[in-house]
């Protein structure tokens, strides 16, 4: 009893204030707020972005921007929606939670976690400022395919250069995770005892260290394209553009496993403690994660098929492509089977991790659609990708990352976020997102080509409501932001365990978690582990 | 707090991540091997005449397209004297191409070849071509270029057409076709 009143006395001693406090801050509870508070902030800057791409697209003709100034929209809301929200939310999640998960006192590298956050605002500054310059900013879109990329004005070395700095801001991040979990978990959590959401962020870990300096070499072959006069993809000097689609996509791919195997992580955190039961299937959810990732390298060229692919390639990565579909599909079953008999309960995180499962899944089947080749020549380039991805990254990721913050908030704050409004916003952006995204589908498979402000009248009425869920699931994020403010001001306290089912070490710290947990190694018993 | 096996930890994957930066660059010779052996990109064959033996049979033909293109940065016309050339795999032909430099001053080219269906790349054989070295023409200088070709006998039977494509691109360095 002695050594907590110390340690509760030694907390006090030791937390920084004022801005020293951020911009020095080597705790992770600390720098992973900032995160989230980064991403959240970039999620309203891609998001207005987005709001400029739907109103323009509200009726066909040109109404509100120049082509060009939308193409710069359409690239950077990408960008600024991968790498500044999905992203950094996720890595913040990390931080906060992966310490408390595995009865760690903090990140293995704390200062450079600091770092690896503090990179990012200077990234986006760089990449964000290209919009005012002349020329404007990137608009060959994010994909950044040469030649077409290699026309963009004075931004392009500011785009590369922000590409690079996120880039080594993710890695550093990554390696920070997997030395975090594999030398500082508390004696007695093995590895197969790890909560799903660690398992996830570690092998997330390993395929951002494993891709992302591959997209680093090729942007920086891009960089010396243009002005140090080699030839990478340059046919005139005997490259080849198609070169930097493989090499992009090589990177790119596992990318979309980045943004969403930690949405995996949270929701089967959160399905088994609203369904009172344990996760089903832990084992094989860790196995299929693995092969997720792991076939993830070995499918890139199904976002290739129609430059013109030998037809044993297109065979070959249309077959890899229907393989992902197998661990991926273990893993809704076994999300449906935790479900099964339980006895649930539907808080709105709970609301998000299964609204999290029904859309990721019609994302994922228009994925598999994609995937076959000979039907790839038509949907390639269309709306119906957009609707695709925007499936699997807005209503995946970006939900389960909704459904995490209902989730650990009041573990976070010590209080519970108002229940009522947190409906609310659920029902309004499942809604919305749906409005938005559904009828893209259709407009896809009639023959819109994305990127481009203008389109043929026959898709006005789709684009029209389109639009009008875009701006109404704009408006409801507003309320998302009212939410965590209240909830981090004040309201009803919350209990160390904030969910009657939930299970795992971070429900054995107060709440909110003060400044220092598991300063010593907690004792483990197998009743407080999530996958005991 | 860092220990011991952090510090493991870390070295390996930084150096996991530097060779997989040199991955991606590996990637490029990977890639041109790659396509060498599906002649993915369609790129073609040089060989030298004196050391094919020509051989052939008259009752095969196929029909050979030639096209032309320049790229956005280059100030010159580019026409095939022939559109189209009957051929007999195995024996060697030549074709010419007209360019003319429409600027005011002296321009660089480098023509880069490209031959489709991609499989008929594999037995595209040119024994001479304007493409092997840079083009300096002067202003408005008109010049007619050769391509002296072979396509190989043990081209597949189902093959019975192709096209030879050429783009003109302002010189950068000299590029090995």
């Amino acid at each position: 009893m002695s050594t907590l009143a110390q340690d509760t006395h030694h907390d006090h001693d030791h937390k920084p204030t004022g801005l020293k406090r951020w911009f020095f801050s080597t705790n992770h509870k600390d720098i992973g707020t900032l995160y989230l508070i980064f991403a959240l902030t970039m999620f309203f800057v891609g998001g207005g972005m987005a709001m400029i791409i739907r109103a323009e697209l509200f009726q066909p003709g040109l109404q509100f921007v120049d082509p060009q100034f939308y193409n710069s929209m359409v690239t950077i809301h990408a960008l600024v929606m991968i790498f500044g929200a999905v992203m950094p939310a996720g890595v913040g999640l990390a931080n906060w939670m992966i310490p408390l998960m595995i009865g760690a006192p903090d990140m293995a590298l704390p200062r450079m976690n600091n770092m690896s956050f503090w990179i990012l605002p200077f990234a986006f500054a760089l990449l964000l400022s290209t919009i005012f310059m002349q020329g404007g900013g990137p608009a060959g879109g994010w994909t950044m395919y040469p030649p077409l990329v290699l026309q963009t004005g004075e931004a392009f070395p500011f785009l590369i250069f922000a590409i690079h700095f996120l880039g080594i801001s993710s890695i550093m991040g990554a390696i920070n995770i997997i030395a975090t979990v594999f030398n500082m978990r508390a004696p007695g959590m093995s590895l197969m005892q790890m909560p799903l959401f660690v398992w996830t962020w570690v092998i997330t870990s390993f395929l951002l260290i494993a891709s992302l300096p591959v997209l680093a070499g090729a942007v920086t072959m891009l960089l010396t394209d243009k002005y140090f006069g080699t030839s990478f993809f340059n046919a005139a000097g005997g490259g080849d553009p198609v070169l930097f689609q493989h090499i992009f996509w090589f990177f790119g791919h596992p990318e979309v496993y980045i943004l969403a195997l930690p949405a995996f992580g949270i929701v089967s955190s959160i399905i088994p403690t609203f369904s009172r039961k344990p996760l089903f299937g832990y084992a094989s959810m860790v196995y299929a994660t693995a092969s997720i990732a792991i076939l993830s390298f070995f499918v890139w060229a199904h976002h290739m098929f129609t430059v013109g692919l030998p037809i044993k390639g297109e065979l070959f990565f249309m077959y890899a492509t229907m393989l992902i579909a197998v661990p991926t599909g273990v893993k809704v079953f076994n999300w449906v089977a935790t479900m099964w008999k339980g006895a649930m309960t539907f808080e709105t995180p709970m609301l998000f991790a299964i609204a999290f499962v029904i859309l990721f899944t019609i994302g994922g089947f228009s994925g598999l659609m994609l995937g076959i080749t000979p039907v790839d020549f038509q949907y390639h380039d269309t709306y119906f990708v957009v609707a695709h991805f925007h499936y699997v990254l807005l209503t995946g990721a970006v939900f389960a990352l909704m459904a995490a913050v209902y989730y650990w908030l009041p573990k976070w704050t010590g209080y519970m976020y108002d229940e009522r409004l947190g409906k609310i916003h659920f029902w309004l952006s499942t809604i919305a997102a749906n409005v938005l995204f559904f009828p893209q589908h259709f407009l896809g498979l009639a023959g819109m080509p994305r990127r481009i402000p203008d389109y043929n009248i026959q898709f006005a009425d789709f684009n029209m409501i389109s639009s009008i869920g875009g701006f109404a699931y704009g408006l409801t994020q507003l309320l998302f932001v009212y939410i965590v403010i209240k909830c981090a001001l004040g309201g009803k306290k919350s209990k160390a365990k904030s969910w009657e089912g939930a299970r795992g070490l971070e429900w054995t710290v107060p709440s909110p978690a003060p400044f220092h947990t598991f300063e010593t190694p907690p004792k483990i018993r197998k009743e407080m582990l999530e996958n005991g | 707090m860092t220990n011991k096996g952090t510090k493991k930890t870390v070295i390996t994957l930084f150096i996991v991540t530097v060779l997989m930066f040199g991955f991606g660059y590996a990637m490029v010779p990977l890639y041109d091997v790659f396509c060498k052996i599906t002649g993915l990109n369609g790129k073609t064959i040089r060989v030298v005449e004196s050391e094919v033996k020509e051989e052939y049979k008259t009752d095969r033909i196929v029909k050979i397209r030639f096209d032309s293109n320049i790229n956005g940065d280059l100030p010159w016309k580019l026409k095939s004297n022939v559109k189209t050339m009957k051929v007999h795999p195995g024996k060697f032909y030549e074709a010419t191409y007209v360019v003319e430099n429409l600027y005011n001053g002296n321009v660089t080219g480098q023509a880069i070849p490209s031959v489709s269906p991609q499989i008929a790349s594999l037995y595209f054989k040119k024994a001479e071509c304007f493409c092997f070295i840079n083009q300096l023409l002067k202003p408005g200088e008109v010049k007619e270029m050769v391509v002296r070709f072979e396509v190989d006998k043990d081209l597949p039977e189902d093959v019975t057409a192709l096209t030879l494509s050429y783009t003109f691109f302002r010189a950068k360095k000299v590029a090995v076709n």
